[in-house]
């Protein structure tokens, strides 16, 4: 161990110490001027993003092997960087009209977001327990913020109960992953795998309850249950940090897990993780077709989403295909964190500060009352449901790629057909803003203005022009290190 | 491989059965002669007084949940004070950052209040 050990942690540091500071600082400040702890929360956030961008394309693994820094954990950790900055401007106006400003919200999203951080560079499954259980326990507080109303409270109770669960599952395959291999590293896996000094059996049963844990973190069906009622129930600023961040961050150690530490395995996961996907696609979008809240379709749409960026694990199982799935993956998870928080950021300004105003009815007339939040709003749906010229079309069209590159043709086909469907739900929400009349009763608050101008123009800007970010996913190499 | 855990499956088999068995061996061949002092519940000898189940303010969830922080501490403390010599200085400042950590939060429980007890 030596100082460079803890230089590869730095960003990691940063946030949670920052937090833990923030912590003590924030009981001096007046409960009238939490701003001030937001502002310092983003100030945090920008030294990590600094120190990400200062060590990006190096590679070296830390503590033993614990930790791994190389492109894939730098440029997912930049993406939970960026998340949580657009995360804390929704949330600080939305928090004072709902009348839970406190100023915990922000130090407990740095804590999740350490979480994520972590995750990003995980190098062992222990870590990854770590990451897992940082990552969801600040979460489960946040849904529970709006106490003490019943469905804040519902949520969060929800959502712990069995994110707990889920817990239990991930901790018991990685017991039963560790006594098949002998090892907890992804690295130590990978060799003992190759040497075939395993028990098959306990490898199939560990890495199946890993799947298990994890697809209850990400909701793919059929682990999808909790979404809807904790979604909806959560205060929408903490909805729209779970359904980006949370996911990204499950999905972080997927990919890191099964493509890179088990690729030896994969005999046994391809076809389990080709059928999650398959369902988590059409399960998420027919369900969508009959919601009324916006909240509730936006959850399944999520659900929806986690099945598309799951065909990325049984197209890797091939191998010459593993490195572009990756990055198709990673490009989808940005197309979805952008899109998706843009249309959180529109759900925010509709929602009323007793909480209503959550109905997909509640948008018509939106298109006269306010052309540009209806604009935004239109291209989000644009972009979720994968039509150019958004950036929704651009992820969908290199993952489809991908997986018939895998010669998984069905699958797409699955994919190309579940995305036809959910056309019906997102454009039925354009309908209703510019076709049916109505007086919406819409915020303007000019944070939350510029999160969805920011996320708008990227939807816009990378559905155009995917070049720039498609430069920095292809220096993106999750597999170097083990091979 | 899975053979090496043999012994520790016969352990657990021989030691609960052998619980069962001298339990219902004095359940079966025990003289019994109830009467009230002895039907009453346990309470360190005490008399009992009231029913079991009382209502608890729920401060006393905080006051555990503080607790068990504590406890843990020194959970790590005890170990890492023996192997101090042999760790130095980098030992001595991980625990200081545990610590600290571990400071913060009480601090905060302190200042929110939640060691009042009104």
């Amino acid at each position: 161990m030596d100082w460079q050990d803890f230089l590869s942690v730095l960003p990691f540091i940063i946030v949670a110490g920052w937090a833990t500071i923030l912590l003590l600082v924030d009981l001096w400040i007046p409960a009238n001027r939490k701003g001030i702890t937001a502002g310092l929360a983003v100030l945090g956030l920008i030294a990590a993003i600094a120190a990400v961008i200062s060590r990006f394309g190096i590679e070296r693994e830390a503590f033993d092997g614990m930790i791994i820094v190389d492109g894939f954990s730098s440029f997912l950790q930049l993406l939970f960087l960026g998340v949580g900055v657009i995360a804390i401007a929704q949330a600080y106006d939305y928090l004072r009209r709902r009348d839970i400003e406190r100023g915990e919200y922000y130090i407990l999203l740095l804590y999740s977001l350490s979480g994520m951080l972590l995750m990003a560079s995980a190098g062992d499954l222990i870590v990854v327990f770590l990451a897992v259980e940082l990552l969801s326990i600040p979460l489960y507080v946040l849904a529970a913020f709006a106490i003490p109303k019943a469905d804040s409270e519902e949520s969060a109770l929800k959502y712990f109960l069995l994110g707990a669960f889920a817990s239990g599952f991930l901790v018991y395959g990685i017991a039963l992953v560790f006594g098949s291999t002998g090892t907890t590293a992804l690295s130590g896996m990978v060799a003992a795998i190759e040497s075939a000094e395993t028990t098959p059996i306990l490898l199939l049963v560990g890495s199946g309850m890993i799947l298990v844990g994890l697809g209850f973190k990400v909701a793919a069906v059929p682990f999808h249950m909790w979404t809807p009622d904790v979604y909806q129930g959560a205060p929408t600023s903490v909805t729209s940090f779970m359904a980006v961040g949370a996911k990204a961050g499950g999905f972080a150690a997927l990919l890191r897990i099964f493509i890179s530490a088990l690729p030896g395995a994969a005999v046994m996961w391809m076809p389990l993780t080709m059928w999650i996907a398959a369902l988590t696609m059409a399960w998420g979008n027919i369900a969508a077709i009959s919601q009324t809240n916006i909240k509730r379709m936006l959850a399944y749409s999520s659900i929806a989403h986690a099945g598309y960026i799951f065909m990325a694990l049984p197209a890797a199982a091939t191998p010459e295909v593993a490195p572009e799935a990756v990055r198709a993956a990673l490009f989808y998870l940005v197309t979805y964190a952008i899109t998706n928080l843009g249309a959180w950021g529109v759900v925010l300004a509709m929602e009323k500060a007793e909480g209503s105003g959550l109905e997909i009815e509640d948008y018509s007339g939106l298109g006269k009352k306010r052309p540009a939040l209806a604009l935004a709003m239109a291209l989000f749906m644009l972009s979720l449901t994968g039509i150019p010229p958004t950036v929704g079309f651009m992820g969908k069209f290199y993952l489809f790629q991908v997986v018939i590159d895998a010669n998984l043709i069905w699958l797409a086909l699955v994919g190309v057909v579940t995305s036809l469907i959910s056309a019906y739900y997102y454009l039925r929400v354009i309908v209703v803003m510019y076709m049916r009349d109505g007086e919406p009763e819409v915020r303007s608050e000019a944070l939350l203005n510029s999160t969805i101008f920011i996320t708008a123009f990227g939807t816009f800007f990378f559905g155009i022009l995917p070049g720039f970010l498609l430069k920095m996913i292809n220096q993106v190499s999750l597999l170097d290190l083990f091979r | 491989m899975l053979a090496e855990y043999l012994p520790i499956v016969v352990l657990i088999v021989l030691a609960t059965g052998l619980a069962f068995i001298v339990v219902a061996l004095g359940h079966l061949f025990g003289p019994r002669k109830p009467n009230p002092v002895k039907a009453e519940p346990y309470e360190s000898g005490m008399r009992p007084y009231g029913p079991g189940r009382r209502r608890v303010s729920v401060h006393f969830y905080l006051i555990a949940v503080l607790f068990i922080l504590f406890d843990i501490e020194i959970v790590f403390i005890l170990p890492w004070a023996v192997v101090l010599r042999e760790i130095k200085m980098v030992g001595l400042i991980e625990m200081a950052v545990f610590i600290g950590v571990l400071l913060a939060g009480l601090i905060y429980a302190w200042k929110t209040g939640a060691l009042e007890w009104e």
